[in-house]
């Protein structure tokens, strides 16, 4: 195996580890905060994947221009609309279903494994069960090559950049803005962030939405790597929740860490076996980890 | 309030009646093709029994009984296999190309060690998975994650070995399958098929009963509400972890054996994350930590599947989606807490001239039961 091919693997195990980050953030914060596991997260990324295909198809033509910007600045455009689409959605299921369920974290997690149901179903009643595909901008068509051996696709340099995008806009909304100060509050002691006036229940809304988004960005993201169908969502959830409980929880060091080792072993481990051995493997990684650190990479240290 | 007793009575009579029912009245009166279906929903009421014991009563969210269904129905399907080969080799084989039979097939030529192998390999993957699990104190959520993931890996390992186990096609009985010498075909083979299944139900219904009745059941109750508390008491919560979870797991694996020749095929996508989540659908309609309840929902839910499928596979996708928010949000207690709660309820309000504290212990009792549901959920 040449050392290039590692690298070039290497590569793709970070491009699909930032997806998963993205994928993942929202997973570790609203179970942080809420003690909420949501299942329905990967059908979060398939609308944010629809919304980006709907989008050029129906909005981007409404919009006018020529047909190369339907699929070049709109494409932008459309990302940012898969993130608002899937927050609200977010929003609406947080006050719907996910409210009623405190301190029920188990029920939570059917509850929400039925909408993602639902919403998977309802994709497959609107779109059809064959895969559509979104055209990826020209901009963003062909390789950086490093050397004569790796080529590193745009594609993938683009999300990767997304991606380091929505993590420094996290992080500055958590620790500079009021808003994203008292989600932190309420992050390491509920009860007092409660009594010294945080709205907690509002921060929680907030909180869900945000990382709904986020997974929409993720969905949006992976319509340039391949075709999207109603299942999308669930080949990339299983990976998201083993980075939640490989970074620990309501941690953004350690979810980004847990998201990118996860993503370059899998590719890695894939290179020398099988996509499958690959994800056993991983697993067994992570089983292993958990003996010594059960609570994950990053623990939030508190006194509550 | 009832008389315990003659509560206890009549818990013997309704089990009673049930018997009779399943074992004289359904085999004559169904046809074959509604009698089989019958089988495989009573196969799957003893894979829920297994999952309630873990759930209802000990509060641990297993995602994986799909995973231990599987196997059992897996080990089962290779002895038939090799019984309907003979000498020669199962017939997916040849068409791979294999020449000879792989040595992990070799024993699974006796009967007693497929039927075994199908109840102890789930009961051990559970001891092995139990003690790394439960050592290391992940609990919660963070179980079900972990089962879950465990359950899709094992589904993808299976889909990937064409050569050994025929991949994503699964062993299928056909036509010329047999068992123990008989056609699986013929109805008296069918008809018997079904009675074993009638009865290895209800000894687990048996089996559950002691034990959730016994003072391990108790162990476990404590186990779902103060897990901490049991710790301090001297107790070891990671024995009676790893004790339920394999006991759950035998349960799912007795229920894949005799799933399979009824169910007519086993495949990866019988054992994957989708199989498992229904069986906790079945649990939780028909009433966590009620084992009656996990019969009864395993066999409504399913009912209901079979019936609503017939019209429209994507119409029951979303029902059942309805049917996991409905529940939770409305009825945590399933049908049967369900019941109890509100027969509670009635029964105090018809009985206003009854010595008032009996009405207000059942309220009660019902109620503690309810939280139990709730309690189960955490």
């Amino acid at each position: 195996m040449a050392g290039s091919e590692i690298v070039q693997q290497a590569f793709n195990g970070l491009s699909l580890g930032s997806i998963l980050l993205l994928a993942a953030m929202g997973l570790a914060f609203s179970f942080g905060l809420m003690n909420v596991i949501n299942m329905a997260h990967g059908e979060f990324i398939m609308v944010g994947a629809y919304v980006t295909y709907l989008f050029q198809q129906k909005i981007a033509p409404a919009l006018g221009g020529t047909a190369a910007t339907h699929s070049g600045f709109y494409f932008i455009l459309s990302i940012g609309a898969a993130f608002f689409v899937t927050a609200l959605l977010g929003l609406l299921l947080e006050a719907i279903v996910i409210r009623r369920l405190y301190g029920r974290p188990l029920d939570t997690l059917l509850a929400t494994w039925g909408i993602g149901l639902m919403l998977q179903t309802l994709a497959r009643l609107i779109f059809g069960a064959s895969n559509v595909a979104v055209t990826a901008p020209d901009w963003l068509k062909g390789a950086w090559n490093v050397t004569d051996s790796i080529a590193l696709p745009y594609k993938r340099l683009f999300i990767i950049a997304l991606v380091v995008i929505c993590i420094i806009g996290i992080y500055l909304y958590l620790n500079r803005s009021s808003s994203g100060r008292r989600m932190r509050a309420a992050l390491q002691n509920r009860e007092m962030a409660a009594c010294l006036g945080v709205a907690t229940r509002r921060v929680d809304a907030y909180m869900f939405a945000l990382g709904a988004g986020l997974a929409g960005v993720a969905g949006a993201a992976l319509t340039l790597l391949g075709q999207i169908g109603p299942t999308l969502g669930t080949n990339y959830i299983v990976d998201a929740f083993l980075v939640v409980v490989l970074g620990g929880v309501g941690s953004l060091p350690g979810t980004v860490i847990a998201a990118v080792l996860i993503g370059v072993f899998n590719a890695v481990f894939e290179l020398g076996t099988t996509a499958t051995l690959g994800k056993v493997m991983v697993f067994i990684l992570i089983i292993a980890f958990l003996q010594w650190r059960p609570a994950g990479l990053v623990t939030l240290r508190s006194r509550a | 309030m009832i008389d315990p007793k003659v509560r206890r009575y009549a818990g013997w009579g309704a089990f009673a009646v049930a018997a009779i029912l399943l074992l004289f009245v359904a085999p004559s009166s169904l046809s074959g093709f509604n009698l089989n279906l019958l089988g495989r929903f009573l196969s799957y009421a003893i894979v829920a029994l297994g999952l309630d014991l873990i759930w209802g009563y000990a509060g641990m969210l297993s995602l994986g009984q799909g995973l231990f269904f599987g196997l059992g129905a897996y080990c089962f399907a290779m002895y038939v296999q090799l019984e309907q080969a003979g000498n020669k080799l199962p017939d997916f084989m040849g068409l791979y190309g294999l020449s000879a039979l792989p040595a992990i097939w070799e024993p699974f030529h006796s009967p007693i060690f497929a039927l075994g192998m199908a109840i102890l390999l789930p009961m051990a993957l559970a001891t092995v998975l139990g003690y790394i699990v439960f050592r290391s104190r992940v609990k919660g959520v963070y179980f079900s994650i972990i089962t879950q993931a465990l359950t899709f890996i094992v589904s993808l390992l299976l889909i990937g070995q064409q050569q050994l186990i025929n991949g994503t096609n699964g062993l299928p009985i056909n036509d010329s399958s047999t068992l123990f010498g008989h056609s699986l075909q013929q109805t008296g083979t069918k008809q018997a098929i079904y009675l074993v299944t009638v009865i290895c139900l209800g000894l687990a219904f048996l089996l559950c009963r002691y034990v959730s009745g016994s003072r391990f059941g108790r162990l476990l109750i404590a186990l779902r509400d103060d897990e901490n508390r049991l710790r301090f008491a001297g107790y070891n919560p990671v024995k009676i972890k790893i004790i339920v979870f394999a006991l759950a797991a035998g349960l799912a694996g007795l229920g894949g054996v005799l799933f399979f020749p009824q169910g007519g095929i086993v495949s990866p996508a019988s054992m994957g994350i989708v199989p498992s989540i229904e069986i906790v659908i079945w649990v939780a309609v028909g009433g966590r930590g009620t084992l009656i309840g996990a019969v009864i929902g395993a066999l409504v839910v399913n009912e209901g599947k079979s019936w609503i499928s017939t019209k429209s596979p994507d119409a029951w996708q979303l029902v059942m989606g309805a049917l996991f928010v409905g529940v939770v949000l409305l009825f945590p207690a399933g049908i049967v807490g369900s019941i109890q709660i509100y027969g509670a309820r009635l029964w105090a309000r018809i009985n206003k001239n009854a010595p008032p504290l009996g009405v207000v212990a059942a309220v009660h009792e019902a109620e503690s039961e309810m939280s139990g549901a709730v309690e189960a959920s955490k």
